[in-house]
């Protein structure tokens, strides 16, 4: 329509990554031709979206297509029939004349969520006897169920670390989105800056970095084993500009690194350094999804691409043939390919070379910790790699390793500031006459030890007791004081 | 110096932040010639400051040191100077994410106030974005101004001294944010709704009463505002101690050798019975909280302004 085109504001375009929303629930989805996607019960494909702005509402019409849906006007409500109170309405089951079968009826007959609705009020024997409260109450639940309404939006760290924190929390270490955004500030990750990040939350929290640095910095993210999980980096959307300067160096070369023996002989096996994408939601009803996922997998005879796609499994035909002059182009597709191989080892060596080469440093401006591991051997060893006077944050899902990695701080000193702490978060019902906080809140986002790094100096007073205070002068410049009488 | 990218080393009109030991700090303008008073002595800028390391240790005159650390908005918000009451890193990191704020946001803000917030935002939406900035309160836009300007982040930012309610931010469908931590934040949601972007974008409103809430949260959705969601957010935080517990002294059994009330193994002292030491104090580390905690800053409300 020219009207659609003459609305300003970013379009779905295909292959861009997106976020599916219904009310409080989000899926991450690749926006994909032909790619049948299911979200909150509901089967669709999403080719009817691209070239709409994001924000467009759609309906899922028969066929699985996507209508865009005008934001309708509210039926203007005249004062309707209410009661005062429930002391006469009994909750019998009996109350709604329509039957489950009548309702899939109307649903088979295509009749519009609202019109369902407007059915089902009427057909409710206590309807008029609720309040306008309750009333109120059992057109917003009817709506929620039959009005079913799917917005398509673009990706954020607001919207994915909520839901992930409510879908699959245990991938990120159970990191609710508010100690998330504390760990962003605490910080000070802005453009420009050069961080340090060790995180095992499917890259939810380099994903957040990335997001607040603005593709302008640098990133050095640690990763233990073959290679970083960047599941949750990909639903970002991020530009290819953004992956230039987002390096990645193996734990297991940390020691090596700080005693000054780093090689690059020996490597950590040979990872996929293929990011598994993985269609993330928080969504009720879920199918499994399989990984889409490219390997590049080497035998001696021939080079097998495949490629898994979610529905429809399709895998591309073995290039084996019998005859002589197929056997003479394998041979030189084998050797093209252990170029290949060995080309990309080269670089990934390369890489490695630069990324350590960029650690010994010593000057980041930040270290982000938020993993499954035990935090103090990660921080005592990475914040040498740490400017002086420049914030860390340590996150853990218990409290108990942060008391140990605080303790041990201490008494290695260079460090100040040195703050535990945990968020306390709550939502709120804002309705006129009902307001009130929300019947449940979380019970838990996970702990933050937070703190600014300081010049290294071996002086006693550093290692002092856990409570450090500096209620008096240390011995030292105690010694000093009579120095300078001298 | 900058507030919004790291530099090395002190220079001549910086502003460094004095750290004198657990949780005591405070703000100073380095200046060649200048003198600092501390309780350790006397801090020379030109010989102690200047050319030094961020992060350094600094002797004082009287012998006691100090550390000078780089400013960031998190320091510079437990340092300033308040003309009002201000926002705390913990309402800002929530804003900050729940807004979307990045570099290239251009971001709306009212009011001002001491320049907690702006600070914040003006790091986060560096290099590429901006902040608009509004403050009825002539005094406070001309101090805030010479903030931004002290700060090298003037660039960043536009103060205007004018009422929001009235006349609106003064600037129309730019703004990927909008921040209100005004007193009647509904009366500017309309202006809000025009300052931001066409196509949408975040709104936040901040106040302390459940009022103002209400009503702020009525006329989002009277304009047309989606997603309007209220929450609130609190710190708590922990001291880290080692606790020692003295244990109680339950007396002995008897010296009888019936052997009644005991099993066959011989569990004859408390320590076996009641699974801890006998004497003396069991010592743990624990994460204590404060004996008090902010337990109210005000309600955050989030919407989205959207095309449909």
């Amino acid at each position: 329509m020219a009207e659609e085109s003459a609305r300003p504001g970013p379009r779905i375009r295909e292959g861009d990554w997106a976020v599916l929303k219904r009310d409080e629930v989000f899926k991450a989805v690749q926006v994909l031709r032909r790619r049948k996607v299911i979200f909150e019960k509901q089967w669709f494909y999403l080719d009817n979206a691209i070239g709409h702005i994001y924000g467009t509402t759609f309906e899922v019409s028969t066929g699985g297509s996507l209508q865009p849906k005008k934001k309708m006007e509210e039926t203007t409500t005249e004062t309707k029939e209410a009661g005062t109170d429930n002391r006469n309405i009994v909750d019998d089951g009996k109350s709604q004349k329509l039957t489950h079968d009548d309702i899939q009826a109307l649903k088979d007959k295509g009749i519009k969520g609202q019109e369902i609705v407007q059915q089902l009020i009427e057909n409710s024997t206590t309807f008029r006897g609720k309040t306008e409260f309750a009333q109120d109450k059992y057109i917003k639940k009817k709506k929620k169920k039959y009005e079913a309404v799917i917005t398509i939006v673009k990706p954020s760290t607001r919207i994915l670390s909520t839901m992930y924190y409510a879908r699959e929390p245990g991938k990120i270490n159970h990191l609710r989105y508010d100690t998330l955004a504390q760990m962003l500030t605490l910080g000070n990750i802005r453009a420009g800056n050069k961080m340090i990040v060790m995180e095992t939350c499917a890259g939810l929290v380099l994903g957040a970095i990335m997001e607040r640095m603005g593709g302008h910095g640098s990133i050095i993210q640690m990763y233990p084993g073959g290679g970083p999980v960047r599941a949750a980096t990909s639903c970002f959307g991020f530009p290819e500009s953004f992956f230039r300067t987002l390096y990645e160096f193996p734990l297991s070369k940390v020691c090596s690194l700080v005693s000054g023996t780093f090689s690059s002989e020996t490597l950590p096996s040979e990872p996929d350094y293929n990011v598994p994408v993985e269609e993330e939601s928080n969504g009720s009803l879920e199918e499994k999804q399989t990984l889409i996922q490219e390997t590049e997998v080497e035998s001696n005879t021939e080079a097998v691409m495949e490629s898994i796609e979610t529905g429809d499994q399709e895998t591309m035909d073995d290039l084996a043939a019998e005859d002589a002059e197929c056997k003479e182009s394998k041979e030189r597709r084998n050797k093209e390919n252990i170029r290949e191989k060995q080309r990309k080892q080269q670089e990934r060596k390369r890489k490695l070379v630069e990324t350590a080469a960029l650690l010994e440093e010593k000057n980041a401006d930040g270290l982000i910790v938020a993993s499954k591991f035990h935090p103090t051997p990660l921080l005592l060893s990475l914040l040498e790699f740490v400017a002086p006077s420049r914030p860390f944050v340590v996150y853990c899902q218990y409290k108990e390793p942060l008391l140990d990695c605080y303790t041990k701080l201490r008494e290695k000193g260079g460090v100040i500031n040195l703050k535990l702490s945990e968020t306390w978060l709550r939502n709120y019902q804002v309705l006129p006459d009902r307001s009130h906080p929300k019947l449940m809140m979380s019970g838990g986002g996970g702990y933050l030890l937070s703190g600014i790094t300081v010049t290294m100096e071996k002086v006693q007073s550093d290692a002092n007791s856990l409570e450090a205070q500096k209620i008096e002068e240390p011995a030292s410049k105690k010694r000093k004081l009579e120095e300078l009488h001298c | 110096m900058s507030f919004v990218e790291y530099r090395d080393t002190i220079k001549d009109g910086d502003t460094a932040i004095v750290f004198l030991g657990h949780e005591s700090m405070f703000p100073v303008k380095v200046q060649h010639g200048g003198k600092t008073q501390t309780k350790y002595g006397v801090i020379r800028h030109s010989t102690d400051l200047i050319g030094k390391r961020y992060g350094s240790k600094v002797t004082c005159s009287k012998g006691g040191w100090v550390f000078i650390l780089h400013p960031t908005p998190e320091l510079w918000t437990m340092n300033l100077p308040h003309r009002t009451q201000i926002l705390y890193s913990t309402d800002i990191s929530l804003i900050t994410m729940m807004l979307e704020l990045k570099p290239g946001s251009i971001v709306c803000e009212s009011g001002t106030g001491s320049g907690s917030l702006s600070h914040a935002i003006i790091r986060t939406v560096a290099p590429t974005g901006h902040l608009y900035t509004v403050e009825f309160h002539q005094q406070r836009a001309e101090k805030a101004e010479e903030e931004f300007q002290e700060h090298k982040v003037e660039h960043l930012v536009t103060v205007k001294n004018q009422d929001v309610c009235k006349n609106g931010f003064g600037v129309s469908n730019v703004a990927d944010a909008v921040f209100l931590d005004i007193p009647s934040p509904w009366e500017a949601i309309g202006h809000a709704k025009s300052a931001l972007k066409i196509e949408g974008g975040r709104i936040c409103s901040f106040s302390p009463c459940i009022e103002q809430v209400q009503r702020t949260c009525l006329a989002m959705e009277e304009h047309g505002f989606t997603e309007i969601n209220t929450l609130e957010s609190l710190l708590r935080v922990y001291n880290v101690r080692t606790v020692s517990l003295q244990i109680p002294d339950l007396g002995k059994a008897a010296e009888d050798n019936s052997g009644t009330g005991f099993d066959s193994s011989n569990q004859s002292n408390p320590e076996s019975l009641y699974g801890i030491l006998q004497q003396g104090t069991a010592q743990f580390k624990s994460g204590v909280p404060l004996k008090e905690m902010v337990g109210h800053t005000g309600y955050l409300t989030f919407a989205t302004k959207s095309l449909f």
